[in-house]
Formats: C-alpha cells, structure tokens, sequence
C-alpha cells in the first residue's frame, strides 16, 4: 500500500471531492475511530459523507393515492445519475430505518440546477412504507440514501424508433426519460403506451398530454376498467411497428410477462430492456424459496425450516458465523433483495436489512451480499 | 470440581428447565415487540451526550497547562471514553440496537475507542464468552487466561502474583484485551494458523498504532500548536492518559462484578451440542453476577449492572434491562432460584477476595472445589453415595424448596458448625 492509500484508508468508500477527502482524512488522525463526519452530523444532519442523506422539500399529491416527494441531498451525492435509475430511501418509523427503492422521476440537468431529485410514489394497499410517504412524510424530515443505481437506462444517442410500455407507476423511470428528452430538445419517433385502471389513476396525466400535444412523444393511454387489460394483441393493434422498435416497459411482474412474450414471439427479445418493479415485501408468509449468495452467485433451494446459515455451507459458500445459536452477530450479512424470516420469532426481514443468517430462513426467494 | 449437572445443581428436572426457558422467551418476545421511537431516542442521546463529553474533554485540555484544566478535561474525557465503551461499545457490538436498521449504529460497523479491533473482541466476547459462559476450558475470560480466579484452576507459583496481575491488567486492560484474541498461548502448526496469526496481528498492531497516535501524538501536538506550548501539548498527553487508565479501571472492575463474585458459578466442560435453549438461560443466570445500581451507576456500567439479564438476552438494548430484572427476579422466586447481586463496592470486594485467597495453593483454603463461595458443584448438597438429587415441593405450602432454599440451608449447617 502507498502512503496515499494509507493515507486515505480512513476515509475510503466516502464520497466527495478529493480536497475534502483529505481534510477528513487529516482530521480523522485526531477523530479515530470515528470520521469528523460522526461530529458534524450531530450539528446539521446533512453534513454527512460516511452515508448519503437528504432532507424532504416537498410532498405533492400526484393522484389521490400518490405523491412527488422532493428531496435535497446532502454531501457526497452526485447528480450525474440517468434518467430511469432508481435511489434507496431511509425512512425513520417507530425508531426503525425502513429502506425501499423507487424510480426517480427528475432528471439530472435540472436536478443538478436545483440541488434536488424527486421520485413519484404510489401508496400501496399493504405497503407500510409507501402509504407513509405519501401521507405521513412532512417537509424538513431527513431519509437516508443509497445512490441511484440501476441498469434501466437510455443509449446515447437515443434509438431512431423508441416505445416505452408501461403500466401504473411503471410510468415513472420513463417519467424522468421523457423530461430528459424535452429538456435537451431530442426528438426521435418515440410512443408511449400507458395502461392504468382508470382515468383518474394516471399518474402525470396533465405532463403526458403536454408531451404529447408538443409531439415529442406520442401518448397512448389503455384505460384498463373500460378498454380491457392490454395484451399481446392489443399491443400489436396500438403499436403497428412494434417489432421495429427499441423497446423500454416497466411495471408489474404479470405485465412484463406479457410483454416479454410479445416480443419474444417476434424474435425481438434483444430489443427489450425491462424492469420490474420489486414488491412492497416479499408474498407474505411465504416458505423457503430459492436463496441466492449474491457475491459468486451461488444458488440453492432452501425450505421454511433450514438457515440461512446452513443453506449457504450447503451450497459451498464461505459463511461467516461464530456461535451459530443468534447471540454473537458474527453472521450477520446484507439482505440485498426478497424475504427472510426469523426462526426465533417469526419476524419477517425485508431487502436493506441486515440479518442474522444462523437463525434466518427464506421466505421466498431472497439474495444475499456473501 | 465444578458444576458437571446443571439442572440438578439448580434443583430442577428437565421440564422445568424448559418451562423456565419459555418464560425467558416470553420475555424475550414481549421486549422484541415493544422496542421503538422511545428506545431509539435513548440511543441517539447517549450517542450525542458522548460525543458533547468527548468534544468538551479534548476542548479543555487545551488550558491543561492550569491544574483545574487539566483535571478538568481528563475526568471529562475519562468519562466520555467510559460511556463509549460501556453504553455504546459493548452494547452497539451485542447487536443490541441492529434493529434500528442503521448503518452508523450497527454491530457490523462499529468500531469502538480501544486498542481491540471490533472484529476481534466481538469474536471473544459475543461469540465465545457469551456462548461458553464459564465454562471451564473454553470461556477464556474465566481469568483471560493470567489470573487465578477459581480453584478449579490448578495452582502454580506464578499465581502467587495474583493480585499484582490484576492490578496491572486493570489498568492496561485494553491492552489485555487486545492481545486475548490473539491466543498467544496456542501453538499454531498449519500455515494457515500462522497466516491468520499474522494478519490478527496486523490489524491490531495498526489500530493501536492509530489509537496511541490519536491520544498521545496527534492531539497533544495540535494543543501544543494551537497553544504554541510544548508544556501544553505534555499536559495534554498526560491527562489522556489518565483518560484511558481511568476508563480501563472502571471497565475492568465492572467485568470483574459479572462473573467473579461469590456466587457466580463455574461449569465443567461438557458436551454444548445437546445443550437446550433452556440449559443454556440456566447456565447463563447462574453463572452471572449484578450488582444493585441507580440510573446514574446503571448508565457509567453500560447496564451491566444488571449482567444476569445481559447474559440471558445478550442482544436486547441495555436500557430494557431494568425493567427485565424485575420479571427475571420474579422467575428466581419462582423456581427457588439464587439471583447474586449486592453493592458494587461489596461486590467488587469480593472479586478481590477472591483473588487474594487464590494466590495461595489449596492447601491453605478451608473450601472445596465442590462447596466454595466462587465455584461449586451439585456434589454440595449430595450426601455420601447419594446420587442426583430430585426437586421437591412442599406438601404444605405448594413453594419449591430448591438451590436457594439449599443455599441458605447450607450456609446455615456451616455456621452452626462453625460456632460448635
Ligand atoms: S453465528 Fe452468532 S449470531 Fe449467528
């Protein structure tokens, strides 16, 4: 190691610029073993670049169950993002952090303008966390996050012939694709198919008419309550050149099917970029599933009654533990997606916890960061 | 020789074993789902109340060149390192407040003011201390392997300097328990053994290095430059020192009341793969000792005041653990169990007693292996070729007559005969 890594190693893994990377290392020689950052957050919660943080502006009413939540965020967080990526959000309830990921609908020009991103969410019948940050979130409350990520993303230059499909807050990646577009004036021949229950469900109902009258994009709402669910060959019927297109759909898991299978048929999967929106939790009440060791990629089906602990020797990975019995946190790894649950006490642990794999098991197919 | 049976020893059968373990996990349950905003407020403040000590202790230790500063500024950083270690260190480290789901207090990313690496000390002491509870053989913090602390540990003449041992590991005690997880006793044979020897090493040299360098390099040369007084930038290193030793004293003399004073029990090493969840709560109530504390001694001990309940539930947030002992103490009643607590004076006095008696070889002690305050065995209360004792209820008042009642019984036939 060089003296400039050693330098450095204090500070490792913080985001920021280099100057302040080595003012915080100077001053972690005095503050160690804690960063200057453990201090200074305890003055203004935003001064922060251990963990990103950011402090709510604003929460409008979208439809009359979701809401544009605007955040400012605090050190070390870059605004280079693309449109279509998706953030993690810390919120605190009842003394818990509780952590869900969602599209952001800004885009990064005017984001980086305003020192803000925003993300669009749609309260979810038994999502705790959705209905709290659509009705219980007050302005000034500060959230954790985890920088954007996500591979859902637009080429650049863009394709010749675009179609975006999407169905209820599927919409809001592409949200924050369509306001790149008509911010930095790209005009391609680009159709968007949105599919919602009803009228009054359509997110950015008044945006997208505007998009479309202005002829960046040509709108095609599927009102599923009057018109039917849309299907392969509704598609088809909307979108006549569909095999002609690069195809960007978004929203729940039975929808991509459909259109995977769409385009499959056509032999056009290869033109297909999908993402799925993750579920509020995992099936509630689910048993063992297949559990995923996310480091090599390991994989094993597990039962409702083995750990974690064992699955993952099982399955030949190097399990980190110590008393094996839930005392030590020895075990202790990221739960990066899907369920599990405590053998102990039923409780169930949901992706963004850490979680004690000698006394967890799958509830549903679950991935974890070893 | 230590305790072989445990339920025997404690007068119980195997299903009251049991049934003492569901009502721990009850317990145990009950606390699980109660946690929130309360408990976590309680953390965020002691986290600031440290932080306020903290950065007010090294702010007035820059006057240290005055004598009120400098006792000023080393008591208050004495006890800012203290609230580190026991309230937030060794607690965060449990996993205690792992609920929170925060990243910055996490037993996964702490990393405590001590010269022990976090990673380190959470194997010796979450994993091996809190499983193999005074099991003689395994837990190594029965003595940490310098000190005589039960005459099950054969005498030799080394042990003559007992108590000049502890004196000294008090006061270096993070070094002590830097060096426990390196076992430096153990014969290493594979490369593999010696790689990983190696790196432990590695890592606590470098965070000894960064600690050492924090409070007697770096800072003291800051006070000296801001100060432009070499006298000053002294004084500084000094009352960090002070800082550290009082902070080791403090924390050593807590330890030293959770498991050494009479009536905290020693086991004899035996097979823990069949070990219930329920001999395992036995095990760790017996083997525990409190001592009697306020809010205020309550919170400079990381709770530990209240230890019994600490090792019955490791990993449950340390400001719970008053209201627990009160249902615990409820179970004590219950099953005619001892609940070992006293003054911290006294109790610290007898951990010292303790160590005084064991300098010496066996011959000079009056007790037995079997009947003596710091360690017993079920062997106690058998009389000659009887063999495992079995509970018993009184007929009349429906109570247990069990290890408390056999205790107090005991000591009373000692007496008598004492006075004879
Ligand atoms: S191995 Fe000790 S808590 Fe899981």
């Amino acid at each position: 190691m060089g003296w400039r890594e050693r330098f450095e190693a204090p500070v490792a893994g913080v985001a920021g610029s280099s100057g302040g990377k080595w003012a915080r290392a100077a001053l972690a020689r005095v503050t160690t073993p804690l960063l200057p950052d453990d201090y200074l957050h305890l003055v203004n919660p935003l001064w922060s670049a251990r963990e990103l943080r950011g402090r709510i502006v604003s929460v409008t009413p979208v439809t009359s169950d979701s809401a544009t939540i605007v955040v400012r965020p605090g050190w070390g967080f870059s605004f280079d993002y693309h449109p279509g990526q998706y953030i993690g959000i810390g919120v605190l309830v009842d003394g818990r952090w509780t952590w869900r990921s969602y599209s952001l609908t800004s885009e990064p020009d005017s984001s980086r303008d305003a020192g803000t991103v925003s993300i669009t969410v749609k309260a979810m019948p038994e999502g705790f966390l959705s209905s709290h940050l659509v009705n219980g979130l007050t302005p000034g409350t500060v959230v954790r996050l985890a920088a954007p990520a996500g591979e859902f993303v637009l080429p650049d230059p863009l394709p010749a012939k675009l179609l975006f499909v999407t169905a209820g807050s599927g919409v809001t990646p592409i949200m924050s694709m369509l306001r790149m577009m008509r911010r930095r004036r790209q005009r391609v021949d680009a159709i968007l198919v949105h599919s919602a229950p009803d009228a009054a469900d359509v997110l950015f109902a008044g945006e997208l008419r505007e998009i479309d009258d202005s002829g960046l994009v040509e709108v095609k709402l599927r009102l599923t309550q009057s018109d039917g669910r849309l299907d392969s060959a509704a598609l088809a019927e909307l979108v006549p050149d569909l095999t002609e297109r690069e195809v960007w759909a978004c929203g729940p898991g039975g929808f991509i099917e459909m259109v995977t299978s769409t385009f499959e048929q056509a032999g056009r999967s290869d033109h297909l970029h999908i993402e799925r929106f993750a579920l509020e939790r995992g099936e509630a009440g689910a048993q063992g599933g297949t559990v995923t060791f996310g480091r090599g990629g390991k994989q094993i089906e597990a039962d409702g009654a083995a750990t974690l602990l064992e699955a993952g020797e099982k399955a030949g990975v190097l399990m980190p533990f110590g008393c094996r019995m839930g005392i030590c946190q020895s075990c202790v790894v990221m739960l990066d997606k899907g369920a599990v649950r405590d053998l102990r006490n039923g409780a169930e642990h949901v992706e963004g916890e850490r979680i004690q794999t000698c006394v967890s098991a799958a509830a549903g197919d679950c991935t974890l960061d070893v | 020789m230590a305790i072989a049976d445990i339920p025997e020893y404690a007068h119980l059968t195997d299903s009251d074993v049991e049934a003492l373990g569901a009502e721990l996990d009850a317990i145990r349950a009950d606390i699980e789902a109660d946690r929130g905003e309360r408990d976590a407020r309680y953390l965020r403040n002691t986290i600031r109340l440290q932080r306020g000590l903290e950065v007010t202790g090294r702010a007035l230790t820059v006057g240290a060149r005055k004598r009120s500063m400098w006792w000023a500024g080393a008591t208050t950083l004495g006890l800012a390192k203290i609230v580190e270690n026991m309230e937030l260190g060794h607690n965060v480290m449990h996993g205690q407040w792992d609920w929170m789901n925060d990243p910055e207090v996490h037993s996964t990313s702490w990393e405590w003011d001590n010269t022990g690496p976090s990673a380190h000390w959470k194997h010796t002491h979450n994993f091996i201390h809190h499983k193999y509870t005074n099991v003689l053989g395994m837990d190594d913090d029965v003595g940490y392997g310098l000190l005589r602390v039960t005459r099950d540990q054969r005498w030799k003449p080394f042990n003559l300097g007992n108590l000049f041992y502890n004196t000294a590991l008090a006061a270096l005690f993070e070094y002590g328990i830097a060096a426990q997880h390196l076992e430096l006793g153990k014969k290493r044979k594979t490369p593999e053994a010696k790689a990983e020897l190696r790196r432990d090493i590695t890592d606590v040299g470098t965070k000894i290095a960064r600690q050492v360098g924090k409070d007697y390099v770096v800072y003291p040369a800051l006070v000296g430059a801001v100060t432009r007084s070499p006298e000053a930038a002294r004084k500084t290193a000094t009352a960090n020192l002070l800082a550290n030793i009082m902070r080791n004293f403090w924390t050593n003399a807590v330890i030293f009341c959770g498991h050494f004073p009479d009536g905290a029990e020693k086991f004899t090493k035996f097979d823990l793969k069949d070990e219930t969840q329920g001999q395992w709560y036995l095990r760790q109530m017996l083997g525990s000792a409190n001592f009697r504390s306020g809010p205020v001694l309550g919170f400079m001990s990381g709770n530990l005041s209240y230890q019994i309940e600490h090792h019955i539930f490791p990993d449950l947030p340390s400001n719970r653990l008053a209201e627990i002992s009160v249902r615990v103490q409820a179970l004590c009643e219950k099953y005619d169990l001892p609940y070992t607590t006293g003054s911290f004076p006294v109790q610290y006095a007898k951990s010292w007693r303790t160590m005084a008696k064991l300098s010496l070889p066996n011959k000079y002690l009056r007790a037995t292996s079997d009947d003596a305050p710091e360690t017993a065995s079920e062997k106690r209360f058998r009389g000659e070729g009887e063999s495992r004792l079995t509970p018993v209820v009184d007929a009349g008042t429906g109570r247990r007559r069990g290890l408390r009642t056999a205790i107090a019984e005991n000591r009373s036939r000692l007496r008598a005969r004492v006075s004879a």
